[in-house]
């Protein structure tokens, strides 16, 4: 965990506002874990003040290249999307715990939930627990048409279903509507997304192994600020914090 | 010499530069990135009688320049900190300055009471000035006589000198710093975070759970400037001053306004390495500026600049 100048050897936009961002430098050879994320500072200049919390979506060690999805949404993304080729970012990172792999054997089922911006950690998974020789099963769930993306790449990694909540593309609904109606069986489910789509997952499947990525606005990003806490189920005072604790959690472990 | 060591009631530091409390938790986080005995100080989370969960989330909202907050002093609470933080604290070479906060005269007075007495503690940091928590809080920091008595109880009780953290949501700064020097205080810290708030443009609704928050970062640092400047030359006790400070030169700039030492929040969030770097600029800044000690610095813009012209009322 340290800071570094990485340089943007790749930027392009694959969907109606999500940039696909390669980054370079030696801080990928520290990028351990799929459902890690980075802490990106956009500006050089105190406005836009905060970094950027923005997860890993692929992990290449070998080309010491790093890849991140992420949607443009405000004033930081926006700067972030101006960046080009050759530009250096301020790469806080990695941070957070990821997913657990060991939570499933060679030749288990695997169910991958992502919705919209909370689909990118689940493609460096999917990786991995292909290799592992775990079989893999993904859903991605996105408002509309034109913010879909990855669906190709998860689909080299197995059965890949989308959704739209609209019906413009894919399946019409929600990611638990095509659980329901393709009757799709898993031994672990790995999720990350808004949520509404995870405290659905978590009520649907109360006797499963279900592991959670959580979105918080945070501040720090290593767990000095206590902006990104929630609550631990039967206590009034405990807490996790998403950034240092999580972002990845086992069902049940923080209220949703 | 060390060009940057400074002496302080209760405080042997360094160098001046300490993380302000509430942006650096209990210095585990930090401890990660580098060597806290590099630090002139560390001003630890505020701690209340009974552990606090704080707020609803979201806590944070970006501003311009800045960033608001309402944690609401979430802490594990007296009995863990003296436990279990302060003793962890130890093994790094660096006095700690201890943030109280209650809501009550009485939780106040107990916290400072026993918190003082743990050997790396060489300060406390009355905490009368968090906007974010409905009782106690900032009422302790608006109204003079009740910073007065608050002050004057909590020495009474506690085992090293005690700084009031100044609200800088007051009409006149000067008239409280006045009121908390007369009844005993030992220093000043200045200034806390101010209050403001974010409305979402898509929803119409507050951004923060807590619906405001305190402004923190460098948008508040002009504010802490004027600030500091006022009190410090309208009282002869010692400002550790805080606001926005981000580089070696916002250090320069709190001690020529009037500080003696000075304490870096936000910019912790935004760079870890923050503090240990504009510890290391300074001797070269003080070089480029002709002085041999930091020392020399306090209060050098006092008798700067014209005569002061008051625009409207």
């Amino acid at each position: 965990m340290k800071t570094e100048q990485m340089t943007i050897v790749h930027q392009e936009p694959i969907a109606k506002n999500i940039y696909k961002l390669t980054l370079a430098g030696a801080l990928v050879q520290q990028m351990n874990e799929a459902g890690q994320f980075v802490h990106i500072k956009v500006s050089e200049q105190a406005n836009p003040l905060l970094r950027r919390p923005l997860s890993l979506c692929d992990i290449n060690k070998e080309a010491s290249e790093c890849t991140i999805l992420y949607r443009k949404e405000g004033a930081g993304t926006t700067l972030l999307s101006q960046k080009k080729t050759g530009d250096a970012v301020d790469v806080l990172g990695p941070l957070g715990n990821g997913f657990p792999l060991e939570a499933v054997q060679a030749g288990q089922r695997a169910l991958l939930v992502g919705g919209g911006i909370g689909v990118p950690p689940l493609y460096e998974l999917a990786k991995r627990l292909v290799n592992k020789g775990v079989k893999v099963t993904s859903v991605l769930g996105f408002q509309t048409n034109e913010a879909v993306f990855y669906e190709r790449e998860f689909a080299e990694f197995g059965e890949t279903y989308v959704a739209t909540v609209d019906g413009s593309y894919g399946m019409k609904g929600f990611v638990t509507d095509v659980i329901d109606e393709r009757g799709l069986s898993f031994d672990v489910l790995y999720a990350c997304g808004p949520k509404p789509m995870l405290r659905a997952l978590e009520q649907k499947f109360p006797n499963k192994e279900v592991y959670l990525s959580l979105e918080e606005r945070m501040g720090c990003g290593i767990g000095a600020c206590f902006a990104c806490v929630c609550r631990v189920p039967g206590s009034d005072t405990a807490y996790k914090k998403v950034c240092s604790d999580g972002p990845v959690f086992k069902a049940g472990e923080v209220v949703l | 010499m060390n060009r940057l060591a400074v002496e302080l009631p209760g405080l042997s530091l360094k160098n001046p530069v300490m993380p302000a409390s509430g942006c650096f938790g209990f210095g585990r986080e930090y401890a990660k990135f580098y060597d806290l005995s590099k630090l002139g100080a560390i001003m630890i989370k505020a701690t209340t009688l009974e552990p606090r969960f704080g707020n609803p989330t979201p806590r944070v909202a970006e501003t311009p320049s800045g960033m608001l907050n309402a944690i609401g002093l979430q802490n594990p609470g007296l009995e863990k900190v003296i436990e279990e933080e302060l003793p962890w604290l130890a093994q790094y070479d660096v006095p700690i300055i201890a943030n109280v906060a209650g809501s009550t005269m009485e939780d106040y007075i107990e916290v400072a009471k026993r918190i003082s007495q743990a050997p790396n503690v060489h300060a406390l940091e009355l905490n009368i000035s968090c906007p974010n928590v409905k009782k106690g809080g900032i009422t302790f920091g608006t109204v003079p006589e009740v910073a007065a008595e608050l002050t004057k109880l909590v020495k009474e009780v506690s085992a090293v000198p005690v700084y009031v953290k100044l609200s800088p949501n007051v009409t006149n700064i000067v008239e409280m710093a006045k009121a908390i020097e007369a009844a005993g205080a030992d220093g000043l810290t200045m200034i806390n975070t101010l209050l403001g708030m974010r409305i979402d443009v898509k929803t119409a609704a507050p951004i923060l759970a807590n619906r405001t928050g305190g402004l923190s970062g460098p948008a508040i640092k002009p504010i802490a400037i004027r600030m500091i400047y006022e009190v410090s030359q309208a009282v002869s006790i010692p400002i550790i001053g805080m606001g926005g400070v981000q580089s070696a030169e916002d250090v320069i700039e709190f001690f020529y306004a009037g500080a003696s030492a000075v304490a870096v929040g936000t910019a912790n969030f935004v760079d870890p390495f923050v503090c240990p770097n504009i510890i290391a600029e300074l001797p070269t800044l003080l070089d480029e500026l002709g002085f041999d000690h930091i020392s020399e610095c306090t209060g050098r813009g006092w008798n700067k600049g014209g005569p002061t012209v008051y625009c409207g009322a």
